[in-house]
């Protein structure tokens, strides 16, 4: 049973969502709820339409769920477009000055006339301040955890814009304590108090935990976040932030960066990545490692900027020309986007070639509650084998930067050390540096070099687990997906349990090394495999099936720019045991509701 | 034996790369690879204190000739991979070169924007007017009506002109020299090492075997020192500009532009001001600015 409570705000750009939203998410962390935040917005500054939806619950909170138990329009638009999706037990909070209910709904209105309650008063942040008040009323918060939290953000503006808020707020609340009835359930409580943070924020987060020193961008949706808190905390973490003219000069200088020794990150979206292609190259040839992070959104080219989608997987599978090493991992939840990121910076580092972080606008701009001790900054840092020093026993004079081993790893050291001289260059070359592509050219040493560079691949796949069946191994269909649609599976499939379907789910997050062999091991148990993509072709599937043969039951697919709800996938779930008969590949397309 | 060693003076000797040129004979980039070497020698700047990059193109082999520190990047992107190492270990001494289609043509984006972050490295162009790895195209600096396998009908559009751009572009040093002057021409990179900021150096490096029209004899005929002047002053921004214009019976060579008011952007940044290069700190946050990073959150 569905113990969530989930509160959803909608207006125009522009005029406030995200406040309340926040004051909203701390008063739910600060009481021990878990949750999941997530904002349907678009690409414009004033005006459209942003619908902000915040989950609670004294669980993990995985995804922002199937329901709105309270909506608050802030404008007739948002009213409008929500008031037919609200269930009985549900309440719709508005300002009935400005705001009219339009059809007929099981839910309970609560209009404020905000004009009379607020003598008047012109500000829109009075509206804000008097539906979360009457709210939190309703959802039996007690005033003063709202009291603290209005202080502390609009201390900056001076103790009367404070005491203005607290009086507008008193109202609120008492108003809505005379005239509306409360949630039949009051918001729980727990000793905990936890973090709220978005996914970029959490990958900026790795990446300081992780020692980056240096970090670049140039700005573009929905990776921008982790640009911010990078330049914002820079000073504090140590770590030198530059925004460049051009992504190609953003991977470009951070592979100079890392070559000079320091831990260089840099992140973008499938636009931007687009252009570092060819520096992803530089990072393999040169064996300097490099971690990016693309933040998928809904393309093809510009797309829909502020929409999600899975759909950057085959760019990065394929990503510059010519066969290298590279690692691609794609994080299943928030947290994971922090602890991902020193894990592919250790990896990158031991195996001297570029780490692909794969996220997507789910994650990066939603926010999730976390318990502040999995924030970990004393994780791992394995630099791999690198010179930073002079030490005779490297060998001075005879050092080779590309020197063959077995493992395909040679020893790197950087600028500044005594008797280590060498050219890194992105022409083929030899163990010592020098160019075999002009009047050296060598095809025994091209192979040698080639192969070298590739026996990395062996160690790679020694050094990621292959993915693990999480639920029972009998179930009656196993859901396949990949990164961050593993919190609406994981939901999805607790559902299906409940309603007597048995199911599983295997979510994979390292996409290079893959592990095909052991997914497929998993998956030939299973009795309905069905992966499940937010994209259009089924990038994963027709991964796997190129690496492994496999071909699954069935998919679900998603590509209207909005995330999966966890009903979308148990209804196709459905759909698809229903005629499960059918010899061909069933495929099901969910509709998003929620016009947003 | 190593101690030792770096007390004697350096020559040019010391930095001989690992090979020797493969340039075409009396390619002009000789000359800018030995004036490097023996400032460099002369400076006595330890091989090892030097990252010299390039992006692609003949004259961007040269990292392969030098005994320092090298990176043979990808074709017009070796000024944003050089500003990244500047910024990880700004101890180092970052000397960029490359041809005029590497960095006024491919790079040029890099360019005007590595000038205006003002970095302090050198930067040589060893400017031909050609493509010569591609075996003779038209080039950003390809006179107008020059015939090329890619314009064999004579180029239609105006060259760029490499110093003017620089000083529009708010270049702290700005030069041109000529190869076939090695004296000039390492007096022009000694100042510009000197320079604390990004230093210009546009070199007429001729390419002997496809530009038949830009030849060592042509640029004889026409340069003249701007030292040679004696009443040119290098730190009057509109002198240089309408200096920088003149091109044709007469092209000046010589320091056009030198300001040392500005920055250069590690100077600016706070970060970099006390300790070691960025390369060389401790990779551990404090444990009391991580509690603020978390509580922030909270």
């Amino acid at each position: 049973m569905d113990r969530t409570f989930a509160v959803a705000i909608g207006g125009a750009a522009g005029q406030g969502v995200a406040t309340p939203g926040d004051i909203f998410a701390k008063i739910f962390a600060r009481r021990g709820l878990h949750l999941n935040a997530y904002n349907a917005y678009q690409s414009i500054i004033r005006g459209g339409h942003t619908f902000l939806t915040i989950r609670a619950g004294i669980e993990e909170v995985t995804c922002f769920g199937d329901h709105i138990d309270l909506l608050i329009p802030l404008n007739q638009d948002s009213m409008d477009r929500h008031i037919g999706l609200m269930k009985a037990n549900a309440a719709v909070v508005y300002n009935s000055d400005t705001i009219k209910p339009g059809s007929l709904t099981q839910a309970q209105l609560c209009p404020l006339p905000v004009n009379q309650l607020s003598k008047g008063s012109r500000s829109k942040v009075e509206q804000n301040t008097l539906a979360l008040a009457a709210s939190l009323r309703m959802m039996g918060v007690d005033f003063e955890p709202l009291a603290e939290i209005l202080t502390e953000q609009f201390m900056r503006k001076g103790s009367k814009v404070v005491t203005e808020n607290l009086d507008i707020a008193r109202v609120g609340y008492d108003y809505a304590g005379a005239n509306f009835q409360p949630f039949a359930f009051p918001l729980p409580m727990s000793g905990m108090q936890y973090a709220v943070l978005s996914g970029n924020t959490a990958l900026a987060m790795g990446g300081a935990a992780a020692g980056v020193k240096f970090y670049c961008a140039y700005p573009m949706s929905p990776s921008t976040g982790v640009l911010h808190w990078m330049a914002a905390h820079a000073r504090s973490a140590g770590i030198l932030v530059r925004q460049v003219e051009d992504e190609i000069g953003v991977i470009n200088m951070a592979i100079g960066a890392a070559h000079a020794g320091v831990r260089a990150m840099c992140a973008t979206s499938g636009g931007g990545f687009a252009l570092m292609t060819e520096g992803l190259g530089m990072s393999a040839m040169m064996e300097t490692p490099v971690v990016v992070i693309d933040v998928q959104r809904a393309g093809p080219s510009t797309g829909v900027p502020t929409k999600t989608e899975q759909g950057d997987l085959w760019q990065m599978l394929g990503a510059g020309f010519g066969d290298f090493p590279r690692l691609i991992a794609a994080p299943t939840d928030i947290l994971d986007c922090f602890r991902l990121v020193p894990e592919m910076h250790n990896l990158a580092d031991r195996f001297q070639c570029p780490g692909i972080i794969l996220g997507d606008l789910l994650l990066s701009e939603g926010r999730s509650s976390v318990d502040p001790k999995q924030l970990n900054f004393d994780t791992e840092i394995d630099r791999g084998e690198m010179i930073v020093s002079a030490d005779p026993a490297n060998g001075e004079n005879g050092y080779k930067r590309y020197k063959i081993t077995e493992s395909g790893i040679s020893p790197r050291a950087i600028p500044g050390v005594p008797g280590h001289t060498h050219t890194a260059a992105t022409d083929e070359h030899d163990e010592d540096g020098v160019l075999i592509s002009d009047e050296f050219t060598n095809p025994a040493k091209r192979r040698a070099m080639m192969d070298k560079r590739q026996r990395k691949v062996l160690g790679i796949e020694a050094a990621v687990q292959p993915p693990v069946l999480i639920g029972t191994p009998t179930a009656e269909v196993t859901l396949v997906g990949w990164g961050s649609t593993s919190g609406v599976i994981r939901e999805a499939v607790a559902m299906l349990n409940e309603e007597g379907i048995s199911a599983n789910q295997l979510q994979i997050r390292w996409m290079v090394p893959l592990h095909g062999e052991a997914i497929v091991n998993i998956l030939k148990s299973s009795k309905y495999t069905i992966m499940v993509e937010n994209n259009y072709s089924g990038q994963f599937a027709r991964y796997l099936r190129s690496e492994t043969s496999y071909v699954p039951d069935g998919c679900i697919r998603k590509y209207d720019g909005e995330p999966f709800m966890p009903h979308h996938i148990v209804e196709a779930v459905k759909e698809q045991l229903a005629c499960k008969t059918h010899k061909t590949q069933q495929l099901s397309v969910p509709v998003h509701e929620i016009m947003v | 034996m190593a101690t030792v060693l770096q007390l004697q003076p350096l020559t040019a000797a010391d930095f001989k790369g690992k090979v020797d040129p493969d340039w075409c004979p009396g390619c002009g980039d000789f000359g800018v690879l030995s004036s490097l070497q023996k400032v460099l020698a002369e400076m006595n700047i330890l091989p090892h204190n030097v990252v010299t990059i390039s992006g692609i193109g003949c004259s961007s082999n040269l990292p392969g000739f030098i005994d320092t520190y090298g990176m043979h990047t990808l074709h017009g992107r070796a000024l944003a991979v050089a500003t990244g190492v500047k910024m990880a270990n700004h101890k180092l001494n970052v000397v960029v070169t490359g041809g005029d289609g590497d960095g006024f043509g491919i790079g040029g984006n890099h360019f005007i924007h590595t000038i205006r972050r003002n970095v302090d490295l050198l930067y040589v162009a060893m400017d031909n007017q050609i493509y010569g790895l591609t075996t003779g195209q038209t080039s950003p600096t390809s006179r107008k009506g020059m015939k090329t396998k890619s314009m064999p009908y004579g180029n239609v559009e105006e060259p760029i002109n490499p110093i003017t751009l620089a000083l529009a572009a708010g270049a702290t040093f700005v030069a041109r020299g000529f190869s076939a002057e090695p004296k000039h021409l390492a007096n022009l990179i000694k100042q510009g090492l000197e320079h604390k900021g990004f230093s210009f150096i546009d070199v007429f490096s001729p390419c002997v075997t496809y530009n038949h029209d830009n030849t060592y004899a042509w640029f004889r005929e026409r340069i003249k020192k701007l030292e040679d002047d004696v009443s040119y002053d290098s730190s009057d921004w509109h002198e240089a500009m309408k200096r920088g214009l003149l091109w044709g019976d007469e092209i000046p060579i010589g320091k056009f532009f030198q300001r040392t008011d500005l920055p250069s952007l590690h100077e600016a940044e706070p970060l970099l001001d006390q300790g070691e290069p960025l390369a060389h700190r401790e990779l551990r946050i404090a444990p009391e600015i991580v509690r603020n990073f978390i509580t922030e959150l909270m």
